[in-house]
């Protein structure tokens, strides 16, 4: 042997033994790591303030225990990323997650989520939940992996001054595509100057573009235009599919909606938000109902006038078949990591999130749907925020997102095909070929059934 | 390594003074491992499987799919034509004709000129990545300065990062980048003895056979080494392009890094992005080939 072949085994073990020891703070069986998303608007600090009046109480509650928070301040995607990455190993993971429901059939397939039933079973405010909210945290294999703590549902604001001037009622509630795309032609006709109407396109806002633009349009045009249930089959070639797509087309063809460069620029949301609708610089956006929270006086952009500016109308079905109004929900969920090494004490924090003081506040503060019963019925909830009734009344016409591991990839194939009719770059019917493809291979194409043309 | 002069003749060659020798270099050597070899040893092992950050029960080993997949993709090729555009147009044409145009200009200008343009180049240079990028965005923005001086010279204005989002970030790495090739020219340039170029005007060669006759051959390593540097340092710009234009819009302006970031991150497939950079390293050692003949050759 040569006498640089011990120093050379020396060195490997030397670096695997160094790689083996890092720091990790998975160890302290008395703390509780919680990860969240912290907004990136530095103004808004709703979530920060509810845990942190969360931590007071569970430190009291559980002496000589401790909560520690680890906001996470990034766009959206980019908090799957980070918290996917935490996940994947237990020095880092956090014991209690705020899982994003588009998100966690993903995350339970990868194992990175701890089933919840053992508990659930043992805890009696789980019967109060609506039945959807309870199922999407349900995974394939039937058991739930989270707690909802609220939802959302959406819908058309549109601002009354521009329509007035544009000679459209104050109490306007279109039936169909055709009187959505009117309303807007008759304010670009009348009002210059002013964008008719936002409907979310392309990668940039992501997800925010596929659910609240494209399939609050295409859940309009028939059962199941995305994914069958039933056949266990995703959808392609659906006529809705294309019909959605031009839809989207026709609003930027004919200039009906923001520049396109505005339009696919990742912070979008906030102009509409914080500076198109209170400026009134935009008469109709397809929204959720969360908008005025930035409108408050603890919002990012106050604007006191707001309730009386502002009307509201359900999104209707394509040619007003029933049941008329159309809507989609997501919402998120407590969940506990698969890599938490002290999944009781994660579970009691869980359960202190969602006493139902906690619960209403929570709902209240950040202007969320209630998902449990007792919450909905709560007079401070009903009166939280004007037209609380009618968006918790969208309810049921409500849509869930198909729960399945490969949505998130699926969804991106969408936002594509939305972004290359938004551009002009493709047809509509040329930019759902291509989501065709892409579906057979995200899905494989034996989970892919043809829809007619 | 090379042995010292003199300690050879001791010991037998491989002798434990050998290894003994090596033992200063153990902690650099045992650093390498750790941080280098085992990670990109670790990226190698990924890119043949189909791991993915979420929706995966467990990954398994696909051989040369993502390979496969690559070479299929549209989106790819895509990637591929706007790296070598992007890398060509800002870092050889740009950054490389701009640093030396400076540093040749420079030799002839007063101090206070050299410090002046010399510093406001370089202070563009040590600025942070993401905030170069920012910068840049809100000057090509529609509502950005760009515009505003446009319309104040009565010019049209322009909207490159939307209509040609691949030339606004090209001139923002150029603005960037340029500072390199400006330092390392200087350098060469100062390098070229007197007499030399003295000689050549006796002769009667103009300025501009003396600058292909003389200065070119005699910086020739230099300009070799910092077209290396620099091209490497291009191909794999990101955050750039991301605080730009994210890649957009549609995929106009989805180089390599912004393509592979978009797989592996955003789209969860590790494995594919992974695949995807092994080739970007691929990309990057031809041009390192072309660079290293270049300089070898005998002029």
């Amino acid at each position: 042997m040569r006498p640089t072949a011990p120093l050379l085994l020396v060195t490997v073990l030397a670096a695997a033994s160094l790689t083996a020891c890092g720091g990790g703070s998975g160890g302290d069986p008395d703390t509780v790591k919680v990860a969240y998303p912290r907004s990136t608007d530095n103004k808004v600090r709703i979530m920060d303030e509810y845990l942190a009046m969360i931590k007071k109480q569970f430190e009291q509650r559980h002496r000589g225990k401790k909560l520690q928070l680890v906001p996470i301040q990034a766009s959206q995607d980019d908090y799957y990323t980070k918290i996917q990455q935490m996940m994947r190993s237990p020095k880092t993971a956090p014991d209690v997650v705020h899982e994003d429901t588009f998100l966690i059939n993903s995350d339970i397939k990868s194992g990175y989520l701890r089933p919840l039933d053992d508990k659930l079973a043992a805890w009696k405010d789980w019967a109060r939940y609506a039945e959807t909210a309870k199922s999407s945290a349900r995974a394939e294999d039937g058991k739930t992996y989270g707690v909802p703590d609220g939802t959302d549902t959406r819908g058309l604001w549109f601002n009354k001054e521009i329509f007035a001037k544009a000679g459209l009622p104050a109490d306007w509630q279109p039936k169909t595509w055709q009187e959505v795309l009117d309303a807007a032609r008759t304010v670009k006709r009348k009002v210059p100057g002013v964008i008719p109407f936002n409907v979310y396109t392309g990668k940039g806002p992501g997800e925010a573009a596929v659910m609240q633009g494209f399939e609050m349009l295409l859940y309009g045009t028939g059962k199941d235009p995305l994914y069958d249930p039933a056949a266990k089959k995703w959808v392609a070639g659906g006529k809705g599919f294309t019909d959605a797509l031009e839809f989207v087309r026709t609003v930027y063809g004919e200039k009906l909606g923001p520049e396109p460069a505005d339009a696919l620029d990742p912070n979008v949301g906030t102009r509409v938000s914080a500076e198109w609708i209170p400026g009134g610089k935009l008469a109709i956006a397809l929204d959720g109902n969360w908008l005025p929270k930035s409108w408050l006086a603890k919002g990012a952009r106050p604007w006191p006038q707001w309730s009386k500016v502002m009307g509201r109308a359900a999104f209707p079905t394509q040619n007003g078949a029933a049941p008329g109004k159309v809507s989609l929900s997501g919402g998120w969920t407590w969940s506990i990591g698969a890599k938490s090494t002290k999944p009781d004490l994660a579970w009691q924090l869980i359960e202190l999130l969602q006493t139902k003081e906690n619960a209403l506040e929570w709902t209240v503060r950040d202007g969320q749907i209630a998902v449990r019963g007792d919450v909905a019925a709560d007079p401070r909830y009903r009166t939280s925020m004007p037209g609380i009734d009618f968006f918790t009344g969208l309810v049921e016409y409500t849509h869930y997102r198909p729960t399945l591991p490969v949505y998130p990839q699926v969804s991106g194939a969408i936002g594509e095909a939305m972004e290359s009719v938004t551009t002009g770059d493709a047809t509509a019917a040329k930019a759902a070929r291509g989501y065709d493809e892409q579906l057979k291979s995200i899905a494989g194409g034996g989970n892919v059934r043809d829809g007619a043309r | 390594m090379t042995s010292a002069p003199g300690a050879a003749s001791a010991s037998l060659p491989g002798g434990p003074r050998r290894a003994a020798r090596w033992l200063p270099l153990a902690p650099a050597t045992v650093l390498l491992l750790l941080f280098l070899a085992g990670p990109i040893a670790y990226c190698v092992y990924l890119a043949f499987t189909d791991t993915q950050l979420t929706g995966q029960a467990s990954a398994s080993f696909v051989g040369l799919a993502n390979f496969r997949r690559a070479f299929a993709d549209d989106g790819f090729r895509n990637a591929v034509v706007l790296t070598l555009l992007f890398t060509v147009l800002s870092s050889i044409v740009g950054q490389n004709s701009l640093g030396f145009a400076l540093a040749a200009l420079m030799r002839r200008a007063s101090k206070p000129v050299r410090s002046l343009t010399g510093s406001i180049v370089i202070a563009a240079w040590v600025l942070p990545e993401i905030v170069a990028g920012f910068l840049l965005y809100t000057f090509f923005n529609r509502r950005g300065t760009l515009n505003a001086v446009l319309e104040w010279l009565h010019l049209p204005a322009q909207n490159w990062l939307f209509t040609l989002p691949i030339l606004a970030v090209s001139f923002a790495n150029v603005w960037r980048g340029t500072a390199f090739s400006m330092l390392v020219y200087s350098a060469a340039l100062a390098e070229i003895p007197r007499d030399v170029t003295e000689a050549a005007e006796v002769d009667g060669a103009s300025g501009l056979r003396r600058f292909w006759h003389i200065t070119l051959p005699m910086i020739r390593r230099s300009i070799g080494t910092n077209l290396m540097l620099n091209t490497l340092q291009t191909l794999s710009v990101f955050g750039l392009i991301w605080a730009m234009t994210r890649g957009g819009p549609g995929n106009r302006s989805q180089t390599l890094p912004v393509f592979m970031y978009d797989q592996a991150f955003l789209k969860s497939l590790i494995g594919y992005g992974t695949a995807v950079a092994l080739l970007l390293l691929l990309v990057g050692a031809v041009f390192s080939v072309v660079y290293l003949r270049m300089m070898r050759e005998e002029v």
